[in-house]
């Protein structure tokens, strides 16, 4: 299994799977080639590299990080047409009536996440956002399936 | 751009950092004293400066269930100041708060819930008003909000309140003793880049 931390990305192919764990008000995006069984997963935790000053590491942001998995993937020779998404993640873990900016973080990148993926043009075909819970995510290049764990919940398929 | 960076602290920041963090857990074991009426000892704490993507390996990795209580800050010192302690120094805390046996890990019911909530507020209270006194910055505390989660999502909130000043986070670890039980809890600051720079610079930084 390969694994995804925090502010970071990686690729797989089929057989091997790819993971990231406890996504909380950050977001999970697989962009997956079917075709050539290839998927790369990034764990982004905030929406806006150009509102930040320290904006180095490019897996942080969901506008710098999607458009640098994409290149990756085509890179290693995904095909821009058929690279479809699963998304997961960006829940709000405090506070749940009346939160102040500072806690809305996981509804913002969940924005930021679709408005990227949009201006790029790849469709969205699964998601699992919101909420107040945390996910371990799991996706199989092999099936194209994205497993969402969570505490005291049944796993779901996507 | 301020002119205190978080990725970049000098050891004097650190040791006022680290100072700041001294007096205020000890100011927030004084007070969980009171409260559980009996006496609470507390070791020196830890202070790191920590990679924010490391964050959870803290507390048993990112899949370990944890309780994490957070409260936001606003007024002169802008924020969020979380406290996260694993599930057997809670059942520790509400044992001996709702004088239980010690050794009874059976489930949260909704007045141990409750309690909890209650030994953040207070601790993350003595904390903060320590930090209030020493900066003469005035702080007003929210609510405490309490989640049982996996460890990486909790500490994802303030992974993100970091994120947004670079890629490390400061760490306040104490270690609270009593008797021959030992527990540990967290305390992590995380003030907005502005409050960071205005902590500093009311300390003469």
């Amino acid at each position: 299994m390969v694994r995804v931390g925090m502010a970071d990305m990686n690729i797989c192919t089929a057989p091997d799977a790819i993971t990231t764990l406890g996504l909380g008000s950050c977001v999970g995006i697989v962009l997956y080639d079917p075709a050539r069984k290839l998927a790369g997963m990034v764990h982004v935790m905030l929406p806006d590299s150009t509102k930040i000053i320290h904006n180095e590491n490019k897996a942080k942001f969901a506008d710098t990080g999607i458009k640098e998995l994409l290149e990756q993937l085509l890179h290693l020779g995904a095909s821009r047409s058929r690279i479809t998404a699963k998304i997961a993640g960006g829940a709000q873990m405090f506070g749940f009536q009346n939160a102040s900016d500072l806690l809305r973080v996981g509804e913002k990148n969940v924005e930021a996440t679709k408005m990227q993926l949009k201006a790029l043009n790849i469709p969205i075909i699964a998601e699992d956002t919101g909420a107040n819970y945390g996910r371990t995510i799991e996706f199989y290049p092999e099936t194209g399936e994205l497993l969402v764990k969570s505490v005291g919940k049944e796993i779901k398929r996507i | 751009m301020s002119k205190h960076n978080f990725s970049q602290m000098n050891d004097m920041q650190f040791d006022v950092l680290k100072e700041i963090g001294n007096i205020g857990a000890g100011n927030a074991t004084t007070a969980l004293s009171q409260l559980v009426g009996e006496r609470i000892d507390m070791k020196t704490p830890n202070v790191q400066l920590i990679d924010i993507g490391n964050l959870s390996d803290i507390v048993g990795g990112p899949e370990n269930i944890i309780v994490g209580i957070l409260i936001t800050l606003s007024d002169e010192i802008e924020g969020m100041m979380m406290f996260v302690l694993e599930q057997s120094t809670a059942h520790f805390f509400v044992n001996i708060l709702m004088g239980k046996n010690l050794d009874d890990f059976s489930d949260f019911d909704e007045m141990d819930l409750s309690a909890l909530r209650e030994i953040g507020n207070i601790l993350s209270g003595a904390y903060l008003s320590s930090l209030s006194t020493l900066t003469q910055l005035n702080i007003n505390q929210s609510i405490p909000y309490m989640t049982i989660d996996m460890a990486g999502a909790i500490l994802s909130v303030p992974a993100i309140e970091f994120g947004k000043l670079g890629d490390k986070a400061l760490l306040i670890q104490s270690k609270i003793c009593e008797d021959e039980t030992e527990a540990s809890g967290y305390f992590i600051l995380i003030p907005t880049e502005n409050s960071y720079s205005k902590i500093l610079s009311s300390l003469g930084m």
